[in-house]
């Protein structure tokens, strides 16, 4: 049986393997999204002691599905004054990044859909177009919220960005490689081995650089419902708003999964190296501590849940308070990092780089 | 070698279908019934009387080519981080030397106040 299925699968051509392969992480993905926007009402709700929805299905849980028919079977308004191809093309461009950043991911040992040596550079640059999306969407609706919200919006991007990148290449000085499956495999041993305990400021700028990034609360000032309605994405309705709403989720799966892997080691479980090997060899209790997949959706889930958790619990910042946390806090930590870690690897000081 | 890049490519290209099904279904689904009010663009109920590409605050434009400079930056520093271990004292003072030469000109621009917003 398994073997016909493999020779069915050999007999494929490359690209229809690659199309299966691409699927197999698209659609969960995209369930994922949809749940995730679940999740943070549920959650959010239940933070501020109400119950979130709970109508559709049992206990709410088709509430995604009907909002995507809502959404399907709304008009999609272009304005009279906007640029109608950029308008349309903008949500796009901020889909795309965001979910073909996923191929180079790793999702357990050697299970990534492309395994290149330049993954770390690869998802940056996404990361970076992102950008697009929204300034396109803010300048075509030709609209004074949405230019508003989208000039507000890409300098706090492009200000965390640097940021952010620098917190990689302190991941990358001390993995000495961008290949993500191989930052992964240079963090085991055991958990004191993964790099948030060695890069634990650098850990913390990269996963609030990424709460920025996604322009989540508290960094929502390009959404600022009470200043500027929503923004760049005020004049979307639909499924053009839609799709702009599944990148924003789509991104924050990112950021959280990125998290996992550079400093939580990804598919590693945190007992390796710490419980004998015996326990491992325990039939269905030692698969779940070792490690494998299952770990990498644990720790991605976690982060996902402190999205979540921030929304609920922290006020929006101020506008001048985000540009001085990006460039007067998060960029001096990072660079002096740099430097003691330069000297840490440079000559080996132990333990964490010897 | 590069056969790795062909998976990325077709990737790219079902991230761009994933945005451009969604949207062609909702226009096609979707109802079309335009009206003046409905399309002009949202001011809170005022009519748009000017075309809102207006004036914007010179730091925007700041902040942007501040990210260029830092951007650069990093891109000098990616190869320069991968390659550390093998070019020893000599890359980290090289590295230090151009990183301290960053360093003066952020400072430069800090007491200079273009980090400011108020």
């Amino acid at each position: 049986m398994l073997e016909t299925i493999m020779n069915v699968w050999e007999g494929l051509p490359l690209v229809m393997q690659i199309m299966a392969k691409i699927t197999l992480i698209v659609a969960p993905l995209m369930l994922a999204v949809a749940y995730v926007t679940y999740a943070e009402r549920k959650v959010i709700g239940y933070m501020q002691v109400r119950l979130g929805p709970n109508r559709v299905g049992p206990k709410g849980w088709l509430q995604p599905i009907a909002d995507a028919v809502k959404l399907l079977t709304k008009e999609v308004i272009i304005p009279t004054n906007a640029n109608r191809y950029l308008f349309l093309i903008a949500p796009v461009l901020s889909i795309a990044p965001a979910l073909a950043a996923w191929a180079v991911i790793p999702f357990d040992d050697g299970m990534a859909l492309a395994n290149i040596n330049a993954g770390l550079l690869y998802i940056l640059a996404l990361s970076s177009l992102g950008v697009y999306g929204v300034i396109i969407a803010g300048w075509a609706s030709n609209s004074k919220y949405a230019l508003l919200g989208a000039m507000r919006s890409a300098a706090q991007i492009v200000a965390y960005e640097i940021a952010m990148g620098f917190a990689l290449v302190g991941v990358i000085m001390v993995a000495g490689s961008l290949n993500l499956g191989e930052i992964v495999s240079a963090q085991s041993g055991s958990i004191y081995h993964w790099y948030l305990l060695p890069l634990l400021p650098l850990f913390l700028v990269f996963f609030i650089s990424g709460v920025a990034e996604t322009n989540r609360a508290p960094f929502d000032v390009a959404e600022g419902e009470s200043e500027i309605v929503a923004g760049f994405h005020v004049e979307y309705s639909g499924m053009a708003f839609a799709v702009f709403f599944l990148a924003e989720y789509a991104n924050m799966i990112l950021i959280s999964a990125l998290t996992a892997l550079l400093f939580l080691g990804g598919w590693l479980s945190p007992f390796q190296g710490i419980l004998p090997e015996s326990a491992f060899a325990i039939p269905v209790i030692g698969w779940f501590l070792d490690s494998g997949i299952h770990w990498f959706l644990i720790k991605t889930a976690f982060f996902l849940f402190c999205f979540l958790w921030f929304r609920a619990t922290f006020p929006r910042y101020r506008y001048d308070q985000i540009m001085r946390l990006g460039w007067k806090v998060l960029i001096p930590v990072t660079i002096v990092w740099l430097f003691v870690l330069g000297v840490g690897v440079a000559f080996g000081i132990g333990p964490w780089f010897a | 070698m590069l056969e790795n890049y062909l998976p990325i490519l077709i990737f790219i290209g079902v991230g761009l279908l994933v945005g451009i099904i969604p949207l062609a279904l909702g226009m096609v689904i979707g109802p079309h019934r335009p009206d003046g009010a409905k399309n002009s663009p949202y001011e809170c109920g005022f009519e748009a009387f000017e075309d809102s590409r207006m004036k914007f605050d010179v730091r925007f434009y700041l902040v942007a080519i501040l990210f260029i400079i830092f951007d650069l930056e990093i891109a000098f520093l990616f190869p320069w981080a991968v390659a550390l271990d093998s070019i020893g004292l000599f890359g980290l003072l090289a590295m230090a030397l151009f990183l301290g030469i960053l360093v003066i000109g952020f400072i430069y621009e800090w007491k200079k106040g273009a980090l400011e917003w108020e």
